[in-house]
Protein backbone atom coordinates (compact mmCIF):
# COMPACT_ATOMS: atom_id res chain seq x y z
CA UNK A 1 0.00 0.00 0.00
CA UNK A 2 1.47 3.31 -1.04
CA UNK A 3 0.92 6.54 1.36
CA UNK A 4 -0.70 9.46 0.17
CA UNK A 5 0.80 12.23 -1.22
CA UNK A 6 3.49 14.00 1.70
CA UNK A 7 2.14 16.59 1.04
CA UNK A 8 -1.37 15.75 2.35
CA UNK A 9 0.25 14.20 5.03
CA UNK A 10 1.95 17.54 5.61
CA UNK A 11 -1.29 19.09 5.54
CA UNK A 12 -3.21 16.95 7.73
CA UNK A 13 -0.40 17.56 10.70
CA UNK A 14 0.89 20.88 10.31
CA UNK A 15 -1.14 22.47 12.66
CA UNK A 16 -1.11 19.66 15.28
CA UNK A 17 2.91 19.67 15.31
CA UNK A 18 3.06 23.39 15.19
CA UNK A 19 0.78 23.64 18.09
CA UNK A 20 3.38 21.36 19.97
CA UNK A 21 6.33 22.64 19.29
CA UNK A 22 5.31 26.41 20.02
CA UNK A 23 4.65 24.64 23.63
CA UNK A 24 7.65 22.99 23.75
CA UNK A 25 10.47 25.27 22.16
CA UNK A 26 8.91 28.72 21.84
CA UNK A 27 7.69 30.60 19.02
CA UNK A 28 11.27 31.38 17.76
CA UNK A 29 12.60 27.75 17.81
CA UNK A 30 9.58 26.05 16.40
CA UNK A 31 9.85 26.91 12.82
CA UNK A 32 13.86 25.16 12.57
CA UNK A 33 12.00 22.45 14.55
CA UNK A 34 9.15 22.16 12.41
CA UNK A 35 11.39 21.89 9.25
CA UNK A 36 13.52 18.54 10.58
CA UNK A 37 10.42 17.30 12.17
CA UNK A 38 8.60 16.94 8.66
CA UNK A 39 12.33 16.38 6.54
CA UNK A 40 12.92 13.53 8.95
CA UNK A 41 9.31 12.21 8.60
CA UNK A 42 9.75 12.85 4.66
CA UNK A 43 13.38 10.74 4.30
CA UNK A 44 11.55 7.69 6.22
CA UNK A 45 8.20 8.25 4.52
CA UNK A 46 7.72 5.30 1.90
CA UNK A 47 9.63 2.90 4.19
CA UNK A 48 7.40 3.64 7.29
CA UNK A 49 4.46 1.55 7.60
CA UNK A 50 2.77 4.13 10.11
CA UNK A 51 -0.28 2.60 12.06
CA UNK A 52 -1.13 6.39 13.74
CA UNK A 53 0.69 9.13 11.80
CA UNK A 54 -0.50 11.43 14.08
CA UNK A 55 1.03 10.12 16.96
CA UNK A 56 4.53 8.81 15.11
CA UNK A 57 4.89 12.87 13.35
CA UNK A 58 4.56 14.17 17.42
CA UNK A 59 7.07 11.52 18.53
CA UNK A 60 9.91 12.72 15.70
CA UNK A 61 9.01 16.53 16.87
CA UNK A 62 9.04 15.34 20.42
CA UNK A 63 12.82 14.06 19.72
CA UNK A 64 13.35 17.60 17.54
CA UNK A 65 12.40 19.25 20.64
CA UNK A 66 15.01 17.23 22.63
CA UNK A 67 17.39 17.71 20.24
CA UNK A 68 16.89 21.63 20.51
CA UNK A 69 16.99 21.78 24.37
CA UNK A 70 20.46 19.70 24.09
CA UNK A 71 22.01 22.01 21.62
CA UNK A 72 21.24 24.89 23.78
CA UNK A 73 22.65 23.51 26.75
CA UNK A 74 26.05 22.59 25.48
CA UNK A 75 26.12 26.33 23.67
CA UNK A 76 28.21 28.36 25.57
CA UNK A 77 26.52 31.72 27.07
CA UNK A 78 28.14 34.46 27.39
CA UNK A 79 27.24 35.57 31.11
CA UNK A 80 29.23 36.97 34.24
CA UNK A 81 27.70 34.61 36.24
CA UNK A 82 27.06 30.64 35.14
CA UNK A 83 23.52 29.72 36.02
CA UNK A 84 23.39 26.06 37.42
CA UNK A 85 20.97 25.19 34.37
CA UNK A 86 20.49 26.63 31.05
CA UNK A 87 17.20 28.66 31.79
CA UNK A 88 14.37 27.10 29.31
CA UNK A 89 13.36 29.46 26.73
CA UNK A 90 10.38 31.42 27.35
CA UNK A 91 7.55 29.93 25.10
CA UNK A 92 5.38 32.31 23.76
CA UNK A 93 3.79 34.77 25.93
CA UNK A 94 0.37 34.37 25.93
CA UNK A 95 -2.46 32.16 26.84
CA UNK A 96 -2.60 32.44 30.70
CA UNK A 97 1.10 31.42 31.25
CA UNK A 98 0.66 28.12 32.31
CA UNK A 99 2.44 26.41 29.01
CA UNK A 100 5.59 28.79 29.87
CA UNK A 101 5.95 27.17 33.83
CA UNK A 102 5.23 23.81 31.77
CA UNK A 103 8.87 24.63 30.21
CA UNK A 104 10.32 24.72 33.74
CA UNK A 105 9.61 20.98 34.63
CA UNK A 106 11.39 18.10 35.45
CA UNK A 107 12.28 16.50 31.86
CA UNK A 108 10.10 13.53 32.03
CA UNK A 109 7.01 15.32 33.44
CA UNK A 110 7.84 18.61 30.85
CA UNK A 111 7.75 15.82 28.12
CA UNK A 112 4.10 14.27 29.60
CA UNK A 113 2.45 17.39 29.82
CA UNK A 114 3.65 18.55 26.48
CA UNK A 115 2.57 15.30 24.90
CA UNK A 116 -0.71 14.44 26.58
CA UNK A 117 -1.75 18.15 26.33
CA UNK A 118 -0.03 20.17 23.43
CA UNK A 119 0.08 17.23 21.36
CA UNK A 120 -3.60 15.71 22.36
CA UNK A 121 -2.20 12.27 22.15
CA UNK A 122 -3.38 9.59 24.36
CA UNK A 123 -1.44 8.25 27.76
CA UNK A 124 -1.21 5.00 25.66
CA UNK A 125 0.66 7.17 22.64
CA UNK A 126 2.89 9.22 25.01
CA UNK A 127 4.05 6.15 26.74
CA UNK A 128 5.10 4.96 23.11
CA UNK A 129 6.72 8.41 22.29
CA UNK A 130 8.61 8.15 25.23
CA UNK A 131 9.51 4.92 25.41
CA UNK A 132 8.23 3.94 29.18
CA UNK A 133 5.06 2.13 30.26
CA UNK A 134 1.55 3.56 30.11
CA UNK A 135 1.20 3.79 33.83
CA UNK A 136 4.70 5.77 34.06
CA UNK A 137 3.47 8.10 31.46
CA UNK A 138 0.55 8.77 33.47
CA UNK A 139 2.24 8.93 36.64
CA UNK A 140 4.30 11.98 34.65
CA UNK A 141 1.36 14.00 33.79
CA UNK A 142 0.23 13.46 37.07
CA UNK A 143 3.32 14.73 38.99
CA UNK A 144 3.68 17.51 36.62
CA UNK A 145 -0.01 18.50 36.94
CA UNK A 146 0.27 18.60 40.72
CA UNK A 147 3.35 20.41 40.78
CA UNK A 148 2.01 23.17 38.57
CA UNK A 149 -0.92 23.66 41.26
CA UNK A 150 1.88 23.91 43.74
CA UNK A 151 3.88 26.38 41.66
CA UNK A 152 0.13 28.58 40.95
CA UNK A 153 -1.14 28.01 44.46
CA UNK A 154 2.24 29.94 46.05
CA UNK B 1 -6.13 24.01 37.00
CA UNK B 2 -8.05 21.15 36.86
CA UNK B 3 -7.03 17.79 35.92
CA UNK B 4 -5.53 18.78 32.81
CA UNK B 5 -4.03 21.43 30.94
CA UNK B 6 -5.58 23.70 28.38
CA UNK B 7 -3.81 23.35 24.65
CA UNK B 8 -1.31 26.16 24.01
CA UNK B 9 -2.27 29.24 22.29
CA UNK B 10 -2.20 28.54 18.86
CA UNK B 11 -1.92 30.66 15.35
CA UNK B 12 -3.09 28.90 11.96
CA UNK B 13 -1.45 31.06 10.10
CA UNK B 14 1.84 30.54 11.04
CA UNK B 15 1.77 26.77 10.71
CA UNK B 16 0.56 27.19 7.28
CA UNK B 17 3.39 29.27 6.47
CA UNK B 18 5.66 26.90 8.25
CA UNK B 19 4.64 24.38 5.88
CA UNK B 20 4.84 26.25 2.88
CA UNK B 21 8.34 27.17 3.85
CA UNK B 22 8.95 23.51 4.00
CA UNK B 23 7.00 22.36 0.55
CA UNK B 24 9.69 25.01 -1.08
CA UNK B 25 12.36 23.86 -0.03
CA UNK B 26 12.44 20.14 1.09
CA UNK B 27 14.21 17.60 -1.59
CA UNK B 28 10.76 16.05 -2.80
CA UNK B 29 10.89 13.20 -5.12
CA UNK B 30 7.70 14.85 -7.17
CA UNK B 31 6.74 18.85 -7.05
CA UNK B 32 3.69 20.17 -8.05
CA UNK B 33 1.42 23.36 -8.61
CA UNK B 34 -1.86 24.27 -10.06
CA UNK B 35 -1.17 26.60 -13.94
CA UNK B 36 -4.02 28.26 -15.12
CA UNK B 37 -4.49 28.02 -18.49
CA UNK B 38 -6.85 29.17 -21.20
CA UNK B 39 -8.60 25.45 -21.34
CA UNK B 40 -8.57 25.22 -17.49
CA UNK B 41 -6.67 24.77 -14.67
CA UNK B 42 -3.87 22.35 -15.19
CA UNK B 43 -1.82 19.94 -12.03
CA UNK B 44 1.71 19.59 -13.26
CA UNK B 45 4.09 17.91 -11.65
CA UNK B 46 7.64 17.07 -12.34
CA UNK B 47 10.70 14.87 -10.89
CA UNK B 48 14.14 16.37 -11.54
CA UNK B 49 14.37 14.75 -14.60
CA UNK B 50 11.51 17.12 -15.88
CA UNK B 51 8.26 17.07 -16.30
CA UNK B 52 6.29 13.94 -15.95
CA UNK B 53 2.51 15.14 -15.43
CA UNK B 54 0.80 18.15 -17.07
CA UNK B 55 -3.42 17.46 -16.07
CA UNK B 56 -6.40 19.01 -16.66
CA UNK B 57 -7.71 18.92 -12.89
CA UNK B 58 -11.19 18.93 -13.93
CA UNK B 59 -10.79 14.86 -15.37
CA UNK B 60 -9.91 11.77 -14.09
CA UNK B 61 -10.97 12.99 -10.40
CA UNK B 62 -9.61 16.04 -9.54
CA UNK B 63 -5.77 17.24 -7.99
CA UNK B 64 -6.11 14.41 -4.98
CA UNK B 65 -6.81 12.08 -7.48
CA UNK B 66 -3.86 12.95 -10.22
CA UNK B 67 -1.60 13.02 -6.56
CA UNK B 68 -2.29 9.51 -6.01
CA UNK B 69 -1.74 7.77 -9.21
CA UNK B 70 1.71 9.97 -8.92
CA UNK B 71 2.14 8.80 -5.32
CA UNK B 72 2.05 5.25 -6.65
CA UNK B 73 3.36 5.42 -9.75
CA UNK B 74 6.53 7.56 -8.84
CA UNK B 75 6.88 8.41 -5.40
CA UNK B 76 4.60 9.77 -2.41
CA UNK B 77 7.64 12.13 -1.67
CA UNK B 78 5.10 14.70 -3.38
CA UNK B 79 4.87 18.50 -2.45
CA UNK B 80 3.76 21.39 -3.77
CA UNK B 81 6.16 23.66 -4.65
CA UNK B 82 5.30 26.03 -7.45
CA UNK B 83 8.30 27.54 -7.81
CA UNK B 84 9.85 24.65 -9.57
CA UNK B 85 7.61 24.95 -12.00
CA UNK B 86 8.21 28.53 -13.35
CA UNK B 87 9.53 26.99 -16.73
CA UNK B 88 6.58 24.97 -16.96
CA UNK B 89 4.29 28.08 -16.25
CA UNK B 90 6.36 30.72 -18.63
CA UNK B 91 6.55 28.38 -21.40
CA UNK B 92 2.22 27.59 -20.95
CA UNK B 93 2.18 30.83 -20.76
CA UNK B 94 4.05 31.87 -23.83
CA UNK B 95 2.31 28.99 -26.03
CA UNK B 96 -1.08 30.65 -25.21
CA UNK B 97 -0.16 34.19 -25.82
CA UNK B 98 1.13 32.91 -29.58
CA UNK B 99 4.83 33.29 -28.63
CA UNK B 100 5.74 29.94 -28.82
CA UNK B 101 5.27 27.13 -31.00
CA UNK B 102 7.39 24.39 -29.45
CA UNK B 103 8.25 23.61 -26.02
CA UNK B 104 11.50 23.22 -24.43
CA UNK B 105 10.69 21.87 -21.08
CA UNK B 106 12.96 18.57 -20.18
CA UNK B 107 10.42 15.56 -19.65
CA UNK B 108 10.34 12.55 -17.82
CA UNK B 109 8.52 9.84 -19.70
CA UNK B 110 8.38 7.63 -16.52
CA UNK B 111 4.35 7.32 -16.78
CA UNK B 112 4.39 6.16 -20.64
CA UNK B 113 5.00 2.35 -21.49
CA UNK B 114 7.14 1.43 -24.04
CA UNK B 115 4.88 1.42 -26.88
CA UNK B 116 3.29 4.52 -25.90
CA UNK B 117 6.38 6.51 -25.60
CA UNK B 118 6.84 5.58 -29.49
CA UNK B 119 3.49 6.84 -30.02
CA UNK B 120 4.21 10.23 -28.07
CA UNK B 121 7.52 10.44 -29.65
CA UNK B 122 5.82 10.56 -33.33
CA UNK B 123 3.55 12.87 -32.21
CA UNK B 124 5.77 15.53 -30.32
CA UNK B 125 6.83 15.43 -34.17
CA UNK B 126 3.99 17.00 -35.09
CA UNK B 127 5.10 20.73 -35.95
CA UNK B 128 2.11 23.97 -34.36
CA UNK B 129 -0.06 24.03 -36.68
CA UNK B 130 0.00 20.84 -38.68
CA UNK B 131 -1.89 17.91 -37.61
CA UNK B 132 -1.45 13.88 -38.30
CA UNK B 133 -3.91 10.84 -38.02
CA UNK B 134 -3.92 7.79 -35.42
CA UNK B 135 -3.12 5.37 -38.35
CA UNK B 136 0.08 7.73 -39.46
CA UNK B 137 1.19 8.02 -36.13
CA UNK B 138 0.85 4.13 -35.27
CA UNK B 139 2.81 3.39 -38.38
CA UNK B 140 5.57 6.00 -37.17
CA UNK B 141 5.66 4.41 -33.88
CA UNK B 142 6.05 1.33 -35.57
CA UNK B 143 3.12 -0.98 -35.70
CA UNK B 144 0.57 0.40 -38.77
CA UNK B 145 -1.89 -1.77 -37.76
CA UNK B 146 -1.92 -0.33 -33.98
CA UNK B 147 -4.14 2.79 -34.79
CA UNK B 148 -6.48 1.73 -31.68
CA UNK B 149 -3.25 0.75 -28.89
CA UNK B 150 -2.13 3.97 -30.55
CA UNK B 151 -5.27 6.23 -29.87
CA UNK B 152 -5.71 4.79 -26.48
CA UNK B 153 -1.63 5.80 -25.57
CA UNK B 154 -2.37 9.61 -27.34
CA UNK B 155 -5.49 9.29 -24.81
CA UNK B 156 -3.40 8.32 -21.94
CA UNK B 157 -0.90 10.81 -23.08
CA UNK B 158 0.42 12.64 -19.28
CA UNK B 159 1.53 15.60 -21.08
CA UNK B 160 -0.91 16.74 -22.60
CA UNK B 161 -0.30 20.54 -24.93
CA UNK B 162 3.12 19.60 -24.36
CA UNK B 163 3.01 16.28 -26.06
CA UNK B 164 0.64 17.49 -28.91
CA UNK B 165 -1.71 14.94 -28.98
CA UNK B 166 -4.27 17.11 -29.92
CA UNK B 167 -2.68 17.40 -33.40
CA UNK B 168 -3.70 13.65 -34.00
CA UNK B 169 -7.43 13.20 -35.35
CA UNK B 170 -9.27 10.65 -36.83
CA UNK B 171 -8.91 9.62 -41.24
CA UNK B 172 -11.91 10.14 -43.20
CA UNK B 173 -14.15 12.68 -41.50
CA UNK B 174 -15.26 11.53 -38.53
CA UNK B 175 -14.85 14.11 -36.48
CA UNK B 176 -11.67 15.21 -34.85
CA UNK B 177 -11.53 12.71 -32.36
CA UNK B 178 -11.26 11.97 -28.73
CA UNK B 179 -9.42 14.01 -26.60
CA UNK B 180 -7.93 13.84 -22.43
CA UNK B 181 -9.67 16.35 -21.14
CA UNK B 182 -12.50 16.77 -23.50
CA UNK B 183 -13.35 17.38 -27.21
CA UNK B 184 -13.67 21.25 -26.68
CA UNK B 185 -10.45 21.39 -25.39
CA UNK B 186 -8.83 19.52 -28.54
CA UNK B 187 -10.70 22.25 -30.81
CA UNK B 188 -9.62 25.26 -28.28
CA UNK B 189 -5.97 24.17 -29.02
CA UNK B 190 -6.48 23.42 -32.81
CA UNK B 191 -8.20 26.89 -33.16
CA UNK B 192 -5.50 28.26 -31.82
CA UNK B 193 -2.61 27.16 -33.57
CA UNK B 194 -4.54 28.21 -37.19
CA UNK B 195 -5.93 24.43 -37.97
CA UNK B 196 -9.73 25.34 -37.00
CA UNK B 197 -11.13 28.09 -38.12
CA UNK B 198 -13.73 30.26 -36.11
CA UNK B 199 -14.46 31.74 -32.75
Amino acid sequence: MTPPPFQRFLDAHRDDVWRFLVAAVGRDAADDCFQETFMAAMRAYPRTRVENPRAWVLTIAHRKALDHHRARARRPIPVGAVPDAPAPEPPEAAGDGVWERVSGLPPKQRAALLLRFAGDLSHREVAAALGCSEEAARRSAHEGLKRLREELAA
Amino acid sequence: MTDRLAPPPFDPAAAAAAAARFAATAPADVSYALVDSPVGTLVAARTERGLACLSYEDHDGGVDAVLDRLAAKLSPRILEAPARLDDVRRELDEYFEHRRTAFDLPLDWALVGPFGRKVLHATARIPFGEVSTYAKVAAEAGNPKASRAAGNALGSNPMPIVVPCHRVLHTGGKGIGNYTGGVHRKEALLRLEGVLLGP
